[in-house]
């Protein structure tokens, strides 16, 4: 192993330039949701599926920043989707945001016993243990006949601001909600990244010991982003099970949880709007191979991986974020 | 009590097939730092192999004794295929990058795999039922155990064994343990360490096959079976500390213990014993049971 990499200087965020950024990220947001109005129903489905699940690799970058990944964030992600299904089904609380804000709590609360407990690993210790978590959550889940055991169970169509949403706009005004539910969540992270703590974070990539030495708390810091990623997951499994109608125990199975990474890598974890291109480009993929190859798409889905790893280590971000900056761990 | 026994019966049963592949998965583990989630895909094509072995040795009217060569065969064979081809023609490319970017890699490959034992195989179970049935049933007190699983426990110290051997007492084992402990000394030594890792690799596929040919008469093979299994041995390894034998044998003992114990007594809890058992383990020792203690850099 080489010695570690020089550790290149962060990037301050200057009050102006944060800004910026922060405009053209509600610019962005305003036009995407003008512009469903004007999509095909599969589209504006795809960039639905895209946004809600975008949210779960959004945790995942966020971990990534402080040098681990999560391998079970389906645990999450399913947390945050039966936790709005039931909320619906069972409480009769119907409103689209309010079931998204209750999905992120939700999971936030059941992460945080965890929290401390896992802010203690690294590398693949941590990937295994959350997979480990995530995997449990699936035995239950499947076990549980309650909940509809392995075939899940349907969920009716949410409302907003106390609105019925017609069968004709429903899809529309679920994909406003996600885009604008997610694009705030991603305007917030961007805030996070640049904050004390986000650049703390940054600190115990290069070196934990370095971290503690200048009196910085490393667990704390890897504890809060773990709690902050469980939000963001929740959400997002709020947000997927309110378009699809339906949850089963597969949002906690690992290979949800390989597709979250998988755009998280993809995304790099340097920009948080190529989390969101990533997951699109992922959905694009899918939807497109198991039209025209159905018998074949995850071949289709595994080259492509290879490819995108192989010529783009450093993620889909790297192509606009820090070109200088070379020698960083993809 | 024949409770009891029949659990360790059981439990060492799927703990014989178990540690074979954790075994693989956990020498590639040591010498190329690469946790091989295709590891399930190489199990899986072990045991369709031995399908499709092992009914040509039946259609060529062989006697039933020749299905184990049978098998053997089925796994040499993958080996010989699979091991060249994925590791020189893909994983070379990847070596020394971030070890969760090999995971993904690994993912993908597994993937790729998925389809193509479906191209090769079809999405129809296949049975292989004769080297079942050839070792009889044991009888042991009141219960009627089969013969077969007294068998696979005997390949699994076997395999074991000879791993134990070929790594601690030929010179070539003892040039890959060099490489484990530090590729760069290794290297400047004058070792080739591209080809230590084609022989650890080739190895890993051939101990994922050989699990996959012979557990091939205990289960139904089909689209499906390396997802399991991957999940399970990765339990094991991270039980044992990766890159330990010692550690992959205790680790698929306790797996396949508290998955039979789990199994008799508390069915409900069977698919997530073993994660429970694996979360317990890393509290104690967050990094396995046999791993060696690395220094921290400052």
């Amino acid at each position: 192993m080489t010695p570690s990499s020089p550790p290149h200087a962060p990037r301050v965020a200057s009050p102006t330039r944060g800004g910026l950024v922060s405009l053209a990220g509600v610019l962005l947001i305003v036009a995407l949701v003008v512009a469903g109005a004007f999509m095909p129903k599969w589209l504006t489905f795809l960039l639905t599926m895209a946004a809600s699940h975008g949210l779960v690799s959004l945790g995942i970058v966020l971990l990534m920043r402080g040098g681990v990944v999560s391998f079970g964030q389906g645990l999450v992600f399913a947390v945050g989707g039966y936790a709005a299904a039931l909320a619906f089904n069972r409480l009769g609380f119907t409103d689209a945001l309010g079931l998204a804000v209750a999905g992120g709590v939700a999971a936030t609360v059941v992460a945080a016993p965890f929290a401390p407990l896992l802010s203690r690993y690294r590398g693949i210790f941590f990937a295994m243990l959350t997979l480990a978590m995530s995997m449990v959550a699936y035995g239950v889940l499947v076990k549980t006949s309650a909940l509809g055991g392995s075939d899940g169970f349907n969920m009716g169509r949410p409302t907003l601001f106390g609105q019925a949403l017609p069968d004709a706009r429903a899809g529309h005004v679920l994909y406003g909600v996600t885009i604008a539910f997610a694009g705030v969540l991603a305007l917030l992270a961007r805030t996070y990244f640049d904050s004390t703590r986000g650049l703390v974070t940054q600190a115990v990539r290069e070196n934990e010991l370095r971290v503690e030495y200048l009196g910085g708390s490393v667990r704390e810091a890897m504890s809060i982003n773990f709690l902050l990623a469980a939000f963001a997951g929740g959400s997002g499994g709020a947000l997927t099970v309110m378009s699809l109608g339906h949850i089963d125990p597969n949002f906690s199975y690992w290979t949800t949880s390989g597709e979250f990474v998988f755009v998280a890598i993809l995304a790099g974890w340097q920009s948080v709007l190529a989390v969101f291109v990533a997951s699109t480009l992922l959905e694009v993929v899918r939807s497109f191979s198991s039209l025209y190859f159905p018998n074949t798409w995850q071949l289709s889905l595994g080259v492509f991986l290879l490819l995108m790893i192989r010529f783009l280590p450093r993620g889909i971000g790297s192509l606009w974020v820090d070109r200088g900056a070379k020698g960083d761990r993809a | 009590m024949a409770t009891a026994l029949t659990i360790l019966i059981d439990g060492l049963s799927y703990a014989s097939w178990l540690f074979i592949v954790a075994l693989g998965l956990t020498l590639v583990f040591g010498v190329l730092k690469i946790l091989n989630i295709a590891h399930g895909s190489f199990y899986a094509l072990g045991a369709y192999a031995a399908a499709t072995f092992v009914g040509w040795f039946a259609s060529m009217k062989f006697a039933p004794e020749w299905s184990l060569v049978a098998m053997l065969l089925a796994a040499v064979a993958v080996a010989v295929l699979v091991a060249p081809l994925t590791e020189r023609g893909l994983m070379r490319f990847f070596y020394g990058r971030d070890e969760v970017l090999l995971v993904l890699v690994t993912y993908a490959l597994f993937l790729v795999l998925e389809d193509v034992t479906k191209l090769l195989w079809g999405a129809n179970p296949y049975y292989v039922s004769e080297p079942y049935a050839m070792f009889g049933n044991v009888e042991i007190g009141e219960q009627v155990y089969v013969g077969y699983d007294f068998m696979l426990m005997g390949l699994a110290v076997a395999v074991g064994l000879a791993v134990w051997w070929g790594l601690n007492r030929t010179r070539q084992g003892k040039i890959v343990l060099a490489v484990i402990h530090s590729e760069e000394v290794a290297a400047s030594m004058g070792v080739n360490v591209s080809r230590v890792y084609m022989l650890a690799f080739g190895v890993g596929v051939f101990l994922a096959a050989l699990g996959g040919a012979f557990t091939a008469p205990l289960i139904s093979v089909q689209p499906g079976v390396s997802v399991g299994v991957i999940i399970v041995s990765f339990a094991v390894v991270i039980i044992g500390g990766l890159g330990s034998i010692e550690g992959a044998a205790i680790g698929a003992l306790i797996v396949g213990l508290a998955r039979s114990f789990a199994v008799h007594v508390m069915p409900q809890a069977e698919l997530f014993s073993i994660y429970i058992v694996m979360a317990l383990v890393l509290m104690v020792r967050p990094e396995g049971l046999f791993q060696r203690i690395q220094a921290r850099k400052i």
